[in-house]
């Protein structure tokens, strides 16, 4: 039930940002172009959805449990440190090179193209290396 | 290169994305941050595996029934060569990881949770994106 639900998910999830237009790398170049022939397209794709989860989060997460699991698992981390600030800087710089966030790239695999394919091992490799890097910091302490 | 303003597709697609949200929350109890569903894969205990891989699944299905459906929604990056696709993906792996988040975790979830740590990310990572882009569509 647990991985259908998030099969699910991660289907509607998949065609929002296809329809949305987040899988073009073209469209998601356009839009960061503020000072060029900027198309604020995009904006409407976070809008939309802000639009609807936020009402949703605040009202369900009053309840107890949410209805498949005994607890919700939502971030308690508040600090505003320097992991925080340079991951941010780092994902910017490497949106703005790629044209890809990490849900559009993984969903233009299908695609089979080969600059989605490079990016998608990249982006593969430098999630584990943090991993790796984590896990070596962590175990020598 | 201008690409067409598209108002109306954009907001379903954002309707569409707060809807997945709205179900990993109502239904699991999570956030549906991307990069920390998948970047938490191998760390995750083996008992947290399988849902986060059935979201990635769920991901690459609608990816193969929508390039089927419309290609014309999946362009390509001709500005970037190889080296420039793999630097990308190299910063996006990395920064998502360190910073906790990406587009859908804090631009989506986070925001709409009204979190300062995502307020900061979002503010950053977009910054940065357009920066970017005015260097290399512009200044060089």
């Amino acid at each position: 039930m647990n991985v259908l639900a998030s099969l699910l998910s991660g289907l509607v999830f998949a065609i929002g940002l296809a329809v949305g237009g987040m899988t073009d790398p073209n469209k998601v170049l356009s839009f960061l172009d503020v000072t060029g022939a900027w198309d604020p397209s995009l904006a409407f794709v976070m809008g939309g959805a802000i639009v609807v989860y936020a009402p949703i989060y605040h009202r369900f997460t009053r309840r107890t449990r949410p209805l498949l699991q005994p607890e919700f698992y939502l971030p308690i981390r508040q600090s505003i440190d320097l992991r925080l600030v340079a991951g941010g800087m780092l994902f910017g710089v490497g949106w703005g090179l790629g044209g890809f966030c990490p849900g559009p790239a993984i969903v233009s695999v299908a695609s089979l193209r080969g600059d989605v394919l490079t990016f998608v091992a990249a982006m593969f490799a430098g999630m584990l290396g943090v991993y790796l890097y984590d896990r070596s910091r962590a175990s020598r302490r | 290169m201008p690409t067409d303003f598209t108002p109306i597709l954009s907001t379903i697609g954002g309707v569409l994305i707060g809807l997945s949200a709205a179900m990993m929350l109502v239904l699991e109890g999570r956030i549906a941050g991307i990069s920390g569903i998948i970047g938490g894969l191998p760390s995750a205990p083996a008992s947290e595996r399988a849902w986060r891989a059935a979201f990635m699944g769920g991901l690459v299905l609608g990816g193969v029934v929508m390039v089927l459906l419309v290609p014309e929604q999946f362009g390509s990056n001709d500005a970037a060569g190889t080296g420039t696709l793999v630097v990308a993906g190299l910063a996006v792996g990395v920064g998502t990881r360190i910073g906790g988040g990406c587009t859908s975790g804090h631009g989506v979830c986070g925001l709409a949770r009204r979190s300062p740590r995502s307020a900061v990310a979002t503010v950053l990572f977009m910054t940065f994106a357009a920066l970017t882009v005015l260097v290399t569509r512009h200044l060089l």
